[in-house]
């Protein structure tokens, strides 16, 4: 019988759920890598046993964790991620020259097709990709190295590359999403990149449609219809349907147009998904209600999703990474709150359960739908 | 030997218990005490040190013989106690929240 794994990362360790397919019964293994930072982890499409996991400490610094069993065990791997070159210098809040340095990796994307490639998103930002199961890391450094790298400044977070989706109909194009920068676009495997914003409207920054500058918080692909993006920017939800080209708003009747994350149903391309948060001050639900807001129309027309979720007292926020759906029938969507609380449901958003409401703070979640 | 207290997150890494001790050629350093433990342990580059430049992490000290090593300079001869083995070098997590 199929089953899920959902693999949640938090403040301090990793965390294993599993369930059939009717997602009813959860086993929950962790913490691993207790007391450690755990950004993201991310199972292999090519094959679900291998994971990465990005493993960190204020303390200690960067690993890398790679399983080869499903997460039941796991070996440290490679973690330098040294910059291509002399890297030189990006912005900093006050507007002065700042030079990049590694602090830590926000994002673990696996390769399409093979189990032993994956790419990383850092902060400072870069990409990087491993090409031998995470032994040893290259920088993509065309991407740090465009025009606009050194007038790219910081969002709240740090200059982090928090987003890599990968075009499964075409192998050399990437997209990847930096705060505060934007969105980028590759077609040639990584070498060369473009800022792809036009559309977006930041009016936090000095001109509102500059070429490069808006906090992109999160990009979702349907793998069938891979010219069309989605995007949570930090105001505003937006819709691609040229390949990132150009950008036009969606955010229609959402009670907050601010939020992190963004997802597609796995079966309807048209059916999207976001956690609308209060305000770029006030991150949590607005009125102190956990809301999912499920679009059916590809975005603007927007439904509460409240069946299962508190409706009161609620002040929780849920993070760019913290949100992911299986692709069982009817699909399930998953997200994870800095509250501790795992939220299930096996029936596209209609109702909701916590799988587990007393983690550490939840960085990240993602799913396997196993066979 | 030098013996060699790790931090609880780092034995869980090296996959040890209790004291690592260690044997260094030459002079008794924190630069070779540091070299040697991470020739032993590859796993713990860069979770003390910074990998490429070798700077001490900013959130780790060095404490030996009730006294804090970590601004000392990296090629400064550890004391008599840590050379000999009597007393052990301790690599700490600072007190700085987590």
């Amino acid at each position: 019988m199929s089953g899920v794994r959902v693999l949640v990362g938090t403040r301090k360790g990793a965390f294993v759920l599993t369930s059939d397919g009717k997602r009813a019964q959860w086993d929950v293994s962790g913490p691993h890598f207790a007391g450690w930072e755990i950004y993201h982890l991310k199972g292999s499409p090519a094959d679900p046993n291998r994971l990465y996991a990005s493993q960190s400490s204020g303390w200690f610094g960067q690993l890398i964790q790679r399983s080869n069993d499903g997460g039941k065990t796991w070996e440290p791997v490679g973690k330098e991620f040294v910059y291509d070159g002399v890297p030189g210098t990006h912005q900093w809040y006050d507007g002065t020259p700042h030079p990049w340095e590694f602090a830590r990796v926000w994002h673990l994307e696996p390769s399409l097709t093979d189990p032993d490639t994956v790419y990383a998103g850092i902060q400072d930002a870069a990409l990087f990709r491993s090409s031998d199961a995470g032994q040893t890391w290259h920088e993509l450094s065309g991407l740090r190295r465009h025009t606009t790298g050194p007038a790219w400044q910081p969002g709240a977070g740090g200059l982090c590359l928090h987003t890599i989706v990968l075009d499964p109909s075409n192998a050399a194009r990437i997209y990847v999403a930096i705060s505060a920068a934007g969105a980028f676009r590759s077609d040639d495997a990584g070498k060369t990149w473009r800022p792809v914003n036009r559309g977006l409207r930041s009016e936090q920054i000095p001109n509102p449609t500059a070429e490069v500058g808006h906090c992109v918080h999160r990009i979702a692909m349907h793998p069938s219809r891979p010219g069309v993006l989605f995007m949570q920017k930090h105001w505003d939800v937006m819709r691609s349907d040229d390949a990132g080209e150009s950008w036009h708003e969606i955010s229609g009747n959402l009670p907050s147009d601010f939020g992190f994350p963004i997802d597609v149903h796995a079966h309807e391309p048209n059916t999207v998904y976001v956690v609308p948060i209060k305000s770029d001050s006030e991150h949590y639900p607005p009125e102190g209600k956990l809301r999912v807001y499920r679009s059916r129309t590809g975005g603007n027309e927007w439904e509460a999703l409240t069946n299962g979720l508190p409706q009161r007292d609620c002040y929780v926020n849920v993070l760019r990474d913290a949100m992911a759906v299986d692709s069982l029938d009817a699909c399930g969507v998953y997200f994870g709150t800095s509250g501790g609380q795992v939220y299930a449901s096996a029936d596209a958003g209609d109702s909701w359960a916590p799988i587990v409401r007393d983690l550490p703070a939840v960085l990240s979640v993602e799913v396997q739908t196993l066979p | 030997m030098i013996r060699v207290v790790l931090p609880q997150h780092l034995r869980t890494l090296a996959r040890v218990h209790g004291e690592v001790t260690l044997a260094v050629d030459g002079p008794v350093t924190q630069r070779s005490v540091l070299d040697a433990l991470e020739v032993r342990y590859p796993v713990l580059r860069g979770t003390i040190r910074d990998q490429v430049t070798l700077q001490r992490r900013p959130f780790v000290r060095f404490f030996a013989c009730e006294r804090d090593l970590s601004h000392e300079l990296p090629d400064s001869p550890l004391p008599d106690a840590v050379a000999t083995g009597a007393e052990p070098y301790q690599i700490v997590g600072a007190m700085a929240g987590g």
